[in-house]
């Protein structure tokens, strides 16, 4: 089961430095980078080992296209979440949400997550709905040595190198860039997502409690959104390179922060 | 409960537009409309000067239970010694238990640590210590079910933890099974004069807006932090403070998955996170080949080698010299960036460096904007050059 | 120009132009400096299902036609012309089996040719015999269980890299070109080796290779089609393939087209972007004509064919001429908007210079076709008197 969720296309956003505002003009919506290595190592395991990949995303109607996108690239199934009592929820309440839809489905093995979204850039989706499954959590899994016997074998990612984990299944597990090279889309794979029927289930369906999902459900909000002030107090050096690159040293030393004759 | 447009007062001026983090409101036959995806941050509201657009408050939540009381920071280790991070938020907790008037705690998990009195030395009230051979390694599940033990018990209304790989998969665990807010690489916390509340401030969308986030009625209010973003105090010997030892219990605290072995990859001489001078290469330097020119530098100045994101998606270099959003935050005294642009997921791993020398062929790259000093030119002529000058003096 | 084209060939087109730019565009002038093999590239669009398009339903492909395949050479090329004609030969090498292949080879090669897993080639030059098909030496003399083929091919696109193989030999030398047949040869066959990798002007990133045959024994299930019809099926098979190499064309000549416009835009003299002169401006409106009235052409050639015309040698022919020679000029006036950059390799235009070439001269020389076109016109003019 991939988890995944759609956001705006380009993470360099423009500021106007007149108005100090975005600029958000034509920007596409896309799926999350970091949740397409999720798909691709879904599809991967379904490759090597058998079984089925179904895509889930919680979003307004939109992520829709998101949806259809990975059926492209190999999911067998995908299902939206969409209701407008989702709105606003932050980590805790979109973790829910997808608890509930997932344990709806029952069956699963395998739930991947991305590292991290480009908007939210929290990382905390996975092992908070990890936690209300109740399954283990692996994060930053770089490679999936092996799945055998109710078991997988990873190897993940910490700052100063690799630990090879072995967790039972059922398991969540986020992944990071560099388990793999997601494919493009296939003409039958875009043919499949053209006519795929992509199911979409409101709180009803899931019988989710109004005040576990959404804003109501989330535990923190967010009550103030500024834009980083840069305050430019720098040189740029003049004069011919070999003089500026003396002279850099110089006031380098100058300064004391580097030491020097 | 939720946002509303007044589209009798609304009269099109389009001022929120663009105020709009999102992107979500457009102008429809002159008035203003409002697409799926609000956050209610309240950008908008701010920004209309008609008052046609209305947030409404939740409904009068109940207040926080007062019972929760001091400010944890969760201190994280390897093989027995604390990592630099865990002081790092302890002078920052010091200062935030100061303004609430409570004690700070530290707790520690972890084999063979005995820098418990160092910690009371540098802020802590109190260190509650957790040592076990079992929990010489970084498992998951067994910190997440000890500190989730502790907290029902002590109750803080505040914990903080490094926003490491182990911090930011197991605190989130933690907060699931609470039940309460967390906010994932804060890099501000204040605490609001009027509530009392922390005021969690996070760079969202790569580091283009800034979000404050609050954690109104759940408690504790927890936050990840990454490392480099505070300073690590100054210890003051003098400080007194309690050490209390916490009991391991094995049948309690189980884990499900199991640590095979860990893999030494760092090959570098000089850590980067500890490095007081960092050159750094980005996709101005070309091709792997030349990044030995920067290495040559940094041999020469006894600093570490770093890089921005494309030389290592590009496989010249190796993740573990990674600056930046998915890579590591350095705060260098000294940071020399070449051929880097200075994209906002860059500088957000390394703009807090005391100086940064910038050297790069566009005098447009936003990097310049960061600098302390700036060097417009090429690079393979400018860092010989500077090599020169440093073996020659 | 609105072709309106329907939602699997506008999937088609977007899917190939996505795999032209992600993957084809930043190892391009590595590719051909290199002279490297695009396996790498082969395996994207074999993923993609691009391999797919020219191969029945049945045999494991999804049917498309002539045009279909056109999209997306003309796709791949507008980045990398070798790369296209390495995907384009493959089609090519499949021609025969398609056409007159028995159900069992069908069976057999066609579904390991639509999933990418191997690539196909057709071989019919040699030394003595480029224009003048005919003058073909390479022999298959008739043993018990199968045929044995002796001489070279020359000059084959694909060779040394493709599995499948479509060899024209003379079976019998007597009858001259009616006595020439088609056979199957897949590659590690014993007697059946590669010349040298020929260096070249231009596609260098395809493989092109001499085939050297000594006493290669053949089994007799791969002879395709009846003794004799060699020929046949080399003519069909060449009026059939003959559009791609006109969308192998325009793809080239678009790709140089916009890369002289965005020059021009950019490119300062005087106070002002070379765009504003009119002199270059009437060079650029030229190129824009001709671009698109080679791609009309193609396109009409290519949906007269799939919609089931019976003799279309004279507008294969046509396409592949015009588009061919559209191509060589483009791609010349190209370099020549860019300038002194133009001529430095650092720049992409010159490549596309050099690639353009090759399509003036191989399946069928202009010349050669030209004659074709000239004949047809006699032989209609001759039945109307």
């Amino acid at each position: 089961m991939v988890c995944l969720k759609q956001v705006p296309g380009t993470p360099k956003v423009n500021i106007d430095p007149q108005t100090n505002t975005l600029v958000r003009q034509g920007i596409k919506n896309i799926v999350n980078p970091f949740d397409t290595y999720a798909l691709e190592e879904g599809v991967r395991i379904k490759e090597r080992y058998g079984g089925k990949v179904t895509a889930i995303s919680m979003g307004p109607p939109q992520a829709e296209e998101a949806l259809r996108e990975v059926i492209s690239t190999g999911a067998d199934e995908a299902i939206l979440l969409s209701d407008s009592a989702f709105a606003g929820a932050d980590t805790l309440a979109t973790s829910h949400t997808l608890a509930r839809a997932i344990n709806k489905l029952k069956q699963y093995d395998i739930i991947i997550c991305g590292r991290q979204t480009t908007d939210g850039d929290t990382g905390q989706v996975g092992p908070e709905l990890a936690e209300m499954l109740g399954i283990p959590f692996v994060a930053y899994v770089s490679k999936i040595e092996e799945i055998d016997n109710g078991y997988m074998r990873v190897k993940r990612m910490v700052e100063d190198g690799h630990e090879v984990i072995e967790t039972p299944l059922p398991t969540v597990i986020t992944v990071v860039k560099e388990i793999n090279v997601p494919r493009l889309p296939s003409l039958r794979g875009l043919a499949r997502a053209r006519s795929a029927v992509i199911p979409i289930w409101t709180a009803q369906e899931l019988g989710a409690d109004k005040n576990m999902v959404g804003l109501s459900g989330s535990a923190t909000r967010v009550i103030r959104v500024f834009f980083p002030q840069r305050v430019h107090h720098g040189e740029i050096l003049q004069g011919d390179l070999e003089g500026q690159a003396n002279s850099l040293i110089d006031k380098l030393r100058e300064a004391k922060i580097i030491s020097g004759s | 409960m939720g946002i509303q447009i007044d589209l009798d007062k609304c009269v099109g001026c389009g001022e929120c537009l663009s105020s709009c983090p999102f992107g979500l409101l457009e102008i429809i036959a002159e008035k203003v409309y409002l697409r799926e995806g609000c956050t209610l941050c309240g950008a908008c509201q701010e920004a209309c000067d008609y008052q046609a657009i209305l947030i409404e408050a939740a409904a009068e939540a109940p207040a926080a239970s007062d019972s929760y009381r001091g400010v944890w920071v969760f201190a994280e280790q390897r093989n027995g010694k604390l990592k630099s991070v865990a002081y790092e938020l302890l002078s920052r907790g010091r200062q935030l238990a100061d303004t609430l008037g409570t004690e700070l705690c530290v707790i520690c998990f972890g084999h063979g640590i005995n820098e418990a009195q160092q910690l009371i030395a540098y802020g802590a009230d109190k260190v509650y210590l957790m040592d076990a051979p079992a929990l010489s390694s970084n498992q998951d599940d067994l910190y997440t079910k000890g500190l989730v033990e502790l907290i029902e018990k002590y109750k803080p209304e505040i914990v903080i933890a490094g926003a490491t790989s182990l911090g930011r998969s197991f605190i989130p665990r933690v907060a699931a099974i609470l039940k309460t807010g967390l906010t994932a690489d804060c890099t501000g916390l204040e605490i609001d004069p009027e509530t009392g509340l922390l005021l969690q401030t996070r760079p969202t969308f790569g580091g283009n807006i800034m979000a404050t986030i609050i954690c109104q009625t759940k408690r504790p209010q927890m936050s990840t932090v990454r490392p480099r973003v505070f300073k690590k105090g100054t210890p003051d010997g003098r400080r007194k403070g309690q050490v209390i030892r916490v009991d391991f219990n094995k049948q309690r605290i189980t884990s499900r998955t199991k640590l095979l072995s860990f893999i030494d990859d760092i090959t570098e001489a000089v850590k980067l996170e500890d490095a007081n001078i960092i050159v750094s290469g980005g996709r101005g330097v070309g091709k792997a080949e030349n990044f030995q020119l920067l290495e040559e530098l940094a041999g020469v100045m006894g600093a570490a080698l770093g890089s921005s994101r494309p030389p290592v998606d590009d496989g010249w270099v190796s993740y573990s010299h990674q600056v930046g959003q998915t890579g590591k935050t350095v705060c260098p005294k000294l940071y020399i960036a070449c051929g880097i642009s200075g994209a906002v997921q860059h500088l957000a791993g390394m703009q807090t460096s005391e100086a940064i020398v910038a050297i790069n062929d566009d005098p447009n790259a936003p990097i310049f904007d960061v600098a302390t000093y700036g060097i417009v030119g090429d690079l393979f002529k400018v860092v010989p050059m500077i090599i020169k000058k440093l073996k020659n003096d | 120009m609105e072709y309106f084209l329907n939602e699997q060939q506008k999937t088609l087109k977007s899917l190939a132009r996505r795999i032209a730019e992600e993957r084809i565009l930043p190892v391009r002038a590595e590719l051909d400096e290199r002279e490297e093999f695009p396996w790498g590239i082969m395996k994207d669009l074999a993923e993609a299902d691009i391999f797919r398009i020219f191969i029945p339903e049945e045999y494991e492909g999804l049917g498309g036609g002539c045009f279909e395949l056109c999209l997306a050479v003309e796709e791949l090329s507008r980045v990398c012309s070798g790369v296209a004609v390495s995907y384009a030969a493959s089609a090519l090498g499949s021609f025969p089996l398609l056409e007159y292949g028995t159900e069992e080879q069908k069976q057999k090669y066609l579904p390991d040719i639509a999933s990418g897993k191997r690539l196909a080639a057709f071989a019919l030059t040699e030394p003595t015999a480029g224009s003048d098909a005919s003058a073909i030496k390479t022999t298959a003399e008739r043993v018990k269980g199968g045929y044995v083929i002796n001489g070279t091919k020359q000059f084959i696109t694909n060779g040394g890299e493709a599995e499948i193989y479509t060899v024209i030999a003379l079976t019998d030398k007597a009858r001259g070109a009616r006595g020439a047949s088609a056979f199957l040869v897949e590659k590690d066959t014993p007697g059946f080796s590669f010349g040298k990798k020929e260096k070249k002007m231009g596609i260098r990133a395809s493989s092109t290779r001499e085939l050297v045959f000594r006493n290669c024994l053949v089994p007799e299930e791969n002879l395709i089609g009846k003794e004799g019809m060699g020929f046949i099926v080399t003519l069909k098979l060449l009026d059939r393939s003959r559009p791609g190499i006109g969308a192998q064309a325009v793809g080239l000549a678009q790709g140089a087209l916009e890369a002289a416009v965005d020059y021009a835009r950019k490119r300062i003299q005087f106070g002002h972007p070379i765009i504003s002169l009119p002199v270059v401006q009437n060079m650029l409106a030229d190129m824009a004509i001709n671009v698109e009235a080679s791609r009309a052409l193609t396109y009409a050639v290519a949906r007269t064919i799939d919609s089931g015309a019976k003799n279309f040698t004279e507008e294969a022919a046509m396409a592949k001429v015009f588009a061919s020679d559209i191509a060589m000029k483009v791609t010349t006036d190209a370099v020549q908007i860019f300038g002194g950059v133009g001529y430095m390799r650092d720049y992409p235009i010159e490549k596309m210079m050099r690639d353009a070439k090759i399509t003036q001269i191989y399946e069928g020389s202009n010349e050669v076709l030209r004659s074709t076109i000239a004949f047809e016109l006699r032989k209609r003019k001759a039945r109307r008197e």
